[in-house]
């Protein structure tokens, strides 16, 4: 606790601009989250009928849960090594739970 | 230095909400609990998708849903995902106003959402007779999205809560981690409506 109340001015500063730079960053996954948002609702507007619509939609959802997870729940920052330990066992325990559901239960 | 003194340093550290063991076990501890949750929102996620066509009639997912009505909602929600990042921007430059002004335009936000949930409901209630008892469909398409609705009154809550009971302590390393992990709880009802807007109406009127 000591040396951080001693912090000087200079990594006072050096901290600020890491922040700055850490929300710079998270304006910009959350303009591309909008952005996603905006291709998934727009192709189920226009009705595209390929097979690869849902596929695409799902992948959309997924590209925009790593950003939630990874920028604005910072998981890429240091330190996060039991999050992702966690996270990834909750969802490899989530993708078996649907599957199961999806084929076997209710088949 | 007494306690007091340890929570309420002159400068704040780099990672406030990480400064104490205190805060680094509610940290560990709360990412335990999301991965916990990921795992419940699968369960729902599952019965869902097997029952979703088990309709029994005519309230089909095609047939009720709207999707600009959901458009408005996940705009709502992703914003306040966004203002909640406002909010811990400021809780680590220590500026503590600011992050209480963000953390309210965050609860405008959900209330927003919560609203316009509240709307859905009671619209497809009334105007299609369509409940929690009228199939399958209906069971499993109430217990998920009421459940993630559930998640965010109690996120509202508990960040009310913790506006409230903070107005006049400032930041310190004692309540940092509570407002870091509340806004990590906000965070993940935004990755669950994520995949609630795509698999459920978007998928559900494909």
């Amino acid at each position: 606790m000591a040396n951080h109340s001693n912090m000087t001015q200079e990594q006072n500063k050096f901290v600020k601009k890491q922040h700055k730079e850490e929300m710079k960053q998270q304006v910009i996954s959350f303009a591309l989250m909008i952005l996603f948002t905006l291709i998934a609702f727009g192709m189920v507007l226009l009705e595209i009928g390929s097979v690869f619509l849902v596929p695409t939609l799902l992948l959309l959802a997924v590209i925009q849960v790593l950003f939630q997870l990874y920028y604005f729940m910072h998981m890429k920052n240091k330190g996060h090594d039991m999050v992702a330990v966690m996270m990834y066992g909750g969802l490899s325990v989530a993708i078996l739970t649907i599957i199961t559901f999806t084929t076997i239960i209710w088949w | 230095m007494s306690h007091e003194d340890v929570l309420n340093p002159k400068q704040l550290p780099h990672d406030p909400e990480k400064a104490t063991l205190e805060g680094k076990n509610k940290f560990v501890g709360f990412w335990f609990f999301l991965g916990g949750e990921t795992v419940l929102f699968a369960c729902l996620f599952g019965t869902y998708l097997a029952l979703n066509r088990s309709t029994s009639g005519d309230n089909t997912p095609e047939h009720l849903f709207g999707l600009e009505l959901v458009f408005i909602m996940t705009m709502l929600l992703l914003t306040s995902s966004l203002t909640s990042v406002y909010a811990m921007y400021h809780m680590k430059n220590n500026d503590f106003r600011k992050m209480q002004i963000w953390l309210g335009i965050t609860v405008i936000l959900g209330l927003g959402f919560l609203g316009f949930e509240i709307y859905e409901f009671v619209h497809y209630i009334h105007e299609y007779e369509f409940t929690f008892r009228s199939s399958a469909f209906g069971s499993a398409f109430y217990t998920l999205v009421g459940f993630h609705g559930g998640h965010v009154l109690f996120g509202l809550s508990w960040i009310v809560a913790l506006m409230i009971r903070n107005s006049k302590r400032g930041i310190n390393l004692y309540n940092a981690p509570k407002f870091y992990i509340a806004s990590l709880y906000w965070h993940f009802i935004d990755v669950v409506w994520v995949f609630i807007f795509t698999v459920v109406y978007l998928m559900g009127v494909v």
